[in-house]
């Protein structure tokens, strides 16, 4: 088995003249335009603007010697603002909306080399574990095309996966980076909410919200959170904590660290195929001197209720703002009332209404306290249990997913079964705590599993060198998709 | 399981300003009320004396210096618009339906 290349040695090839920014660009296109037809992961391909950029690198690339991300080819989920490249969160409602401005992480990207070249498909407006929630059809999983690649930053996932982009970004309210890096055999990163800037991301549930990498190993989700992570005064929520030498964090070396397991919570529900690998995983971490503990989150088994509560109804708050005013879809009407709710009505795919249509109602006067205030008291106590497991285990690990991926078409008529499946991910976001994903096996029929570990706020210096020390001993990184062959 | 009743979807989708066809009101009725009747299992937890969270990791309010910095130009800030009007010396406005009689 060979290592994919890795994003140092592509920029290192950049930064020293030896690789050409343009090359590597067209192998990107190339690679796009040969699998993306079978696999829907672009909503957009911006393949003369990135072709330019990358000629601009060439052409000076002694200013780029000390940029971490030199002529890099990367795709960003189509909810992250490109200013002048259409944005559209997969939805009817922002089909045509060209931003007058980027994302924070954008600008951090490009300042660092990279070169755009395009936006991914995913769940419309985040909202959804499965990527079938886009108005422009579903994203494939390489593995298995008749299969989901999860959500909802599929296409990001299937970018990476592929081999059409090296790297790629995406965000997560509720396991959204983490669930389709697993379900596609690839590491995906959610960080610490506040690490990295949501300036320029399409909110849907704002105290939840975080943007992350996803690469082919933990070395290039650790070079890309380096430089996306910050302070920025446009984000008032995003974290003045120093940013980390997360590269130098690689050091192999586990010996004593303390692995906690939720016994429990993984008792039912899991598949078995997934167990019998997470097993696996934690018998490699404990050969490199980890040691495993069993954990008590009392609290975890209310995580469903509890997110699908607070996201839903901070989701109905920030999709309020598309009524066919200032941007997006207009029905024309002759009274201001009707305008809003037929554009809004015609704009929203249906899980999108549905989740406004559940955010509004536990919001609403006579099922707030019921509901919505009982949920972000039952946050306190999930958050309170992390933080007890923290005084005595440095991760928790857990799978990313207790299924593996699914037939598309399958879970469509269920959302409540589809929202079941995001258990073991979204207390980490409750949490706002930083966790990670990474390619720990494959199922029978050849579907990746992958192995998911949560860390202490602002310690994602920690995950990724558990990430990468198990990646050391293991070969389910390396693992391509015949696709991408 | 319980759905909720035709009138409250309705209702809501007053208040969310969305225009739900018959449809889906009766498809609402139904799988909010499957969420809703998962989410009563919190109603088993005890959350007495427990103080609520609204964000995950604590914020400090931060100001910023009252000071004049460029913003957006009009133009560019309009050009997403459905209907707009663009006055001569970068002004302008986003264009609805009559709204006073």
């Amino acid at each position: 088995m060979t290592a994919p290349q890795t994003v140092s040695e592509l920029r290192d090839g950049v930064r020293s003249g030896a690789v050409s920014a343009v090359d590597l660009c067209r192998m990107s296109l190339d690679r796009i335009e040969s699998v993306d037809g079978s696999l829907n992961a672009f909503n957009t391909v911006s393949a003369d603007r990135a072709i330019d950029r990358a000629a601009d690198i060439d052409s000076r690339h002694g200013d780029f010697a000390s940029a971490p991300l030199a002529g890099v080819p990367i795709a960003l989920k189509d909810n992250i603002c490109t200013k002048g490249i259409r944005t559209t969160a997969s939805s009817r409602i922002l089909e045509t909306f060209v931003p007058p401005y980027d994302a924070t992480v954008v600008e951090r990207l490009t300042a660092a080399g990279a070169v755009i070249v395009g936006k991914t498909n995913c769940d419309e407006f985040a909202m959804g574990s499965s990527n079938e929630n886009s108005a422009f059809g579903p994203v494939k999983n390489p593995w298995a095309v008749d299969r989901i690649p999860g959500g909802s930053s599929g296409g990001s996932a299937v970018a990476v996966a592929a081999g059409m982009t090296p790297l790629s970004f995406g965000s997560e309210t509720g396991g959204s980076i983490r669930q389709p890096a697993a379900m596609c055999g690839i590491v995906g990163l959610k960080p610490t909410y506040g690490r990295v800037s949501r300036y320029g991301l399409l909110a849907f549930g704002s105290s939840l919200d975080q943007i992350g990498p996803f690469g082919r190993s933990a070395r290039d989700c650790a070079i890309a959170l380096g430089v996306i992570a910050g302070l920025d005064k446009a984000d008032a929520t995003s974290a003045s904590h120093e940013v980390d030498d997360y590269e130098a964090a690689l050091t192999g070396d586990i010996r004593g660290l303390r692995i906690g397991v939720p016994s429990s919570l993984l008792a039912t529900g899991v598949d078995p195929e997934i167990s019998r690998a997470l097993a696996s995983s934690l018998d490699v971490l404990r050969a490199r001197g980890a040691t495993v503990v069993d954990i008590e989150l009392p609290h975890a088994k209310y995580a469903i209720s509890v997110y699908y509560m607070v996201a839903t109804a901070e989701a109905s708050s920030n999709l309020a703002r598309y009524d066919g005013v200032r941007y997006g879809l207009r029905i024309v009407s002759d009274d201001l009332g009707s305008m809003y709710s037929k554009s809004r009505e015609k704009g929203f795919g249906a899980e999108v209404k549905r989740r406004i249509m559940l955010g509004t109602y536990v919001l609403s006067a006579g099922y707030y306290e019921a509901y919505y205030l009982k949920a972000q008291q039952v946050r306190t106590l999930i958050l309170r249990d992390y933080d007890d497991a923290f005084k005595t285990v440095d991760v928790v690990a857990m799978p990313t997913s207790p299924i593996a991926p699914f037939k598309i078409g399958e879970k469509t008529e269920d959302p409540l079964a589809m929202y079941l499946a995001d258990v073991f991910t979204v207390s980490a976001n409750l949490a706002g705590l930083p966790a990670i994903s990474v390619p720990c096996g494959f199922t029978e029929s050849q579907l990746p599993i992958g192995l998911q570990l949560t860390g202490r706020r602002f310690d994602e210096r920690t995950l990724l060198r558990v990430a990468d020390a198990y990646e050391r001993d293991t070969e389910w990184w390396m693992q391509q998709p015949p696709i991408a062959r | 399981m319980p759905e909720l009743s035709k009138d409250v979807v309705k209702a809501v989708a007053a208040l969310a300003n969305l225009e739900l066809d018959p449809a889906e009101v009766d498809l609402f009725a139904r799988q909010l009320g499957d969420v809703l009747t998962h989410a009563e299992e919190l109603k088993q937890v005890d959350t007495t004396g427990v103080s609520p969270t609204a964000y995950g990791v604590a914020q400090k309010t931060v100001d910023r210096s009252d000071a004049v910095v460029p913003c957006l130009p009009v133009a560019d800030a309009l050009a997403n618009a459905p209907e707009r009007e663009l006055l001569p010396r970068d002004g302008g406005f986003f264009k609805v339906p009559r709204v006073i009689g």
